[in-house]
């Protein structure tokens, strides 16, 4: 009894110290982003702020640099790339899933083969066709090399899959047409995939910062990640405090969505794990 | 085989239907991935360069130049270095905070998203959060080592810590996810085993660990292993943000040295080159991992 109460005081002692440690780089920069700029290269060490300056870092981000602008593009960017590959991979998924069509096995071995292509190998060849097309620094540009996600045909598949046939048949008989039957029928069953899958794209794509820093040259289309790499040349760069707080603004969207939706944000992620 | 029992009745009078539904994806598939993949290929074999004059075929000339680059041979040592320092450690810290959180009861919910937490935030932005973290000036690990009586470096300026210090953020934002894979994974064991044995009193809980837990768990750490090295292989963001390929070149990486060969030096074809070789790579990888998780799933 006092074995076990033991160990499980040091499980908690071991996964408590864990935390603060994998919390550290998070809880330091909120400590700076609240400090005014003479403290933050104070000589004595001071926790505290030696005065409260509220969130002056914050709104001095906020004017400093087009975050507003960043944060926008982000929001636009992935929220344009997520309903494009919903639109995209549903159907395709069903498709390959149900029918029974000459040339799907040929078109699931090329998704297999996409599946396996890492994004950010193809930077330079889709640099160069969006040159090419006259999309560098484009909305157009930033969103259409993403619309298509063979994970998410991959994963929509495979829920498909779990569908039973007999419940498609029946709707069938009831006189349903195929597009009723996987809008209003199928696409609510699956549900949880196209959660995954949401969940997926928004961090792979709010986090992304190899595309963009290809694909833009100027602020005016900078999604966040690319509009950190700017904060550098930028004064801002130089100003611990203003940095920080723009930093933790950028990353808050996500983190907040994830606090909120942890199941669904763990759930999701683990859907990578069926790959 | 592929293709599902079902039949589409009404399809067939209309065969058209499905076809049309995967006409997008289709066409995206090829235009997005199919044709960059062989435009990548392509250029590999061409002593083009990006805004220079019309392609030449050079056959295997260009692979021959990369493979003599000395920066292309640093990328290569770096990014192995990378990988096979986050790897492991990745994996290992998955393991042990996953099982040390599975039968942690209250608390599990929050221990689990505090650990799955680096592998959402936004790694650009944290690397500034690291580089304030680790800066001598104003970083908490240098200003709590100075009070210790230790003298800290300057990690991410000093060519031999920089990619040491890399490697940890990067197994600080991956680990996340081998933890989610365990936790997914222990499920999958049988309780009843683990507790007959505790009943029994049979063996310490390190040997119900090593016989019962770990061998259930041994399919998907090979899935894990593999995940991590893909990510790891890619890594990106820390290096731009954070080193840029430096000091001396100490922390130039695969996927950094594409980019600066392909956008800052406009050698087009190495670029290319290494694109391909990279692909190589991950191919290999994700042959390992669609085995292991076959296996994995037969059992």
């Amino acid at each position: 009894m006092n074995r076990a109460r033991f160990a499980g005081l040091a499980r908690h002692v071991v996964l408590v110290s864990g935390a603060v440690l994998v919390l550290s780089p998070l809880l330091w920069a909120i400590r700076i982003s609240l400090l005014p700029a003479e403290d933050v290269f104070s000589p004595t060490f001071r926790l505290l702020p030696s005065r409260w300056i509220g969130f002056e870092n914050y709104a001095r981000a906020l004017t400093a640099s087009p975050l507003l602008h960043f944060l926008a593009n982000g929001v636009f960017v992935c929220v344009a790339i997520i309903v494009c590959q919903l639109l995209v991979a549903i159907p395709a998924a069903y498709v390959l899933a149900k029918a029974r069509v000459p040339g799907l096995g040929l078109i699931w071995l090329a998704v297999l083969v996409a599946l396996v292509v890492p994004p950010a190998a193809l930077a330079l060849p889709l640099f160069i066709m969006a040159a090419g097309a006259g999309l560098i620094d484009t909305y157009a540009g930033l969103i259409l090399p993403w619309t298509i996600s063979p994970l998410g045909i991959f994963l929509l598949r495979q829920a498909f899959l779990r569908v039973p046939d007999e419940m498609i048949e029946a709707a069938r008989l009831d006189g349903l047409g195929e597009g009723e039957i996987l809008v209003r029928l199928l696409v609510p069953m699956i549900s949880p995939a196209i959660g995954a899958l949401v969940i997926i794209s928004l961090v792979a794509h709010w986090n992304d910062l190899l595309w963009p820093s290809v694909v833009v040259t100027s602020g005016a289309k900078a999604t966040p990640p690319f509009g950190v790499m700017l904060f550098q040349v930028q004064e801002i760069g130089s100003d611990y405090g203003p940095l920080l707080a723009g930093a933790l603004m950028i990353a808050a969207p996500l983190l907040v969505l994830f606090a909120l939706a942890q199941r669904r944000f763990l759930d999701g992620m683990t859907w990578l794990g069926s790959k | 085989m592929l293709v599902a029992e079902a039949s589409f009745p009404r399809w067939r009078e209309a065969v058209v239907g499905p076809y049309l539904m995967l006409a997008p994806a289709v066409l995206l598939l090829v235009v997005m991935i199919l044709v960059p993949l062989v435009l990548v290929a392509a250029t590999a074999f061409t002593d083009w360069h990006l805004g220079g004059g019309p392609p030449r075929f050079v056959g295997l000339e260009t692979f021959r130049a990369l493979l003599e680059d000395h920066d292309f041979k640093i990328a290569v040592w770096n990014t192995a270095r990378y990988v096979g320092a986050v790897v492991p450690v990745t994996t290992l810290v998955g393991l042990a905070v996953a099982l040390l959180i599975a039968e942690c009861g209250r608390g599990q919910a929050l221990y689990r998203m505090i650990f799955f937490l680096p592998s959402v935030a936004t790694l650009a932005a944290m690397s500034v959060a690291w580089q304030m973290l680790l800066s001598p000036s104003v970083g908490a690990v240098p200003q709590l080592l100075r009070l210790l009586g230790f003298a800290p470096g300057n990690w991410l300026q000093d060519p031999q810590a920089a990619l040491p210090t890399l490697a940890m953020i990067g197994i600080w934002s991956e680990a996340g996810f081998a933890m989610l894979f365990f936790l997914a994974g222990l499920k999958t064991v049988p309780r009843e085993l683990v507790e007959a044995m505790a009943l029994d009193g049979r063996g310490s809980v390190v040997d119900r660990l090593w016989h019962v837990t770990l061998p259930h768990l041994a399919p998907i750490t090979v899935f894990v292993l593999v995940f991590s090295s893909i990510h790891a292989l890619r890594v990106f963001d820390t290096v731009a943000i954070i080193t840029r390929g430096g000091p001396e070149k100490a922390t130039l990486v695969a996927l950094y040295f594409i980019y600066q060969e392909a956008f800052s030096l406009f050698r087009t074809n190495l670029a290319a080159a290494a694109t391909i070789l990279f692909i190589a790579v991950v191919l290999v990888l994700s042959l390992i991992q669609l085995y292991a998780t076959r296996a994995g799933r037969s059992r």
